[in-house]
């Protein structure tokens, strides 16, 4: 090899490795955005912590599959999303949900039955709600649902990037968050309205 | 029992809170809260809870987890 190539392959490795370290500086700077979410989709601050530390080990492991300036954020929750699949889940298939099909409208409608519509005016109503039911009702939903649940409304991705995140049709993401967030409030209303 | 225009509406709340209407569809469930006291009320007490349950159920990312991730990259642990 002549001198020119040889600071050629120089270069190359050098760039590569800057390369890497701005991904790994990128990534980490969304830890807290990627730990949120994944706290949500699994039971416990353990879980989360693992699930987190596994994503980011395979994030680093194959960043050079990422394309840069595309979404970074989704591109680490399709990796989370995924082992979480490897992990827990299983075969476990979503059980079927009871024919109950209340609509969007359901818990405001509940309460301006049991106070009047100028209860939906008060913020009070909804803020009578605890953390810890809030939390339970969405660790209740079935994974399905809830991993689009949470992706759209806890991390704040579009509809494409959750179909993407997950591997669905979009059509599949808006259906199951319909009837996630449904269910959500089916869960909340009884202590909406104590 | 039907409401009517307000059916339409109620099927337009998620899109329209998620930003994800077409626009034409935008503009129909907008002239129809405009004039519609019963669906605005309930289109904001979805949104008050959405918002709600959204800061209710975060959880900030535990101290020390961030030390861990950094130890994970190839290049060093140094933050």
């Amino acid at each position: 090899m002549g001198e020119p190539e040889l600071d050629i392959e120089a270069r190359r490795i050098a760039s590569s490795a800057r390369d890497r370290v701005r991904f790994e500086e990128e990534a980490l700077a969304l830890a807290d955005q990627v730990y949120r979410v994944a706290r949500r989709l699994v039971g416990s601050r353990e879980e989360a912590e693992d699930l987190v530390q596994d994503t980011y080990a395979r994030a680093f492991r194959s960043w050079s599959s990422y394309t840069p300036g595309t979404n970074l954020r989704a591109w680490l929750l399709r990796i989370l999303t995924n082992l979480n699949l490897d992990r827990g889940r299983k075969i476990q298939r979503t059980p079927d949900i009871q024919p109950l099909e209340e609509g969007d409208y359901y818990l405001a409608n509940r309460v301006a039955e049991a106070q009047g519509e100028q209860a939906l005016d008060q913020d009070k109503v909804v803020e009578r709600l605890s953390q810890d039911s809030i939390v339970t009702a969405l660790s209740s939903l079935p994974h399905d649902f809830r991993d689009v649940v949470v992706l759209v409304d806890i991390g704040d991705f579009s509809y494409a990037d959750a179909a993407q995140i997950l591997d669905i049709p979009m059509g599949t993401v808006m259906s199951r968050l319909h009837r996630g967030r449904r269910l959500l409030k089916q869960q909340l209303a009884e202590e909406a309205l104590r | 029992m039907s409401h009517g225009p307000c059916d339409k509406c109620e099927e337009l709340l998620q899109g329209y809170l998620d930003r994800e209407l077409s626009e034409v569809e935008h503009a129909q469930a907008q002239a129809h809260l405009d004039g519609c006291e019963y669906c605005s009320r309930r289109y904001r007490f979805e949104l008050t809870l959405r918002q709600y349950v959204r800061t209710t159920a975060e959880e900030r990312m535990p101290p020390g987890l961030l030390q861990k991730l950094a130890e994970l990259r190839s290049t060093g642990p140094a933050l």
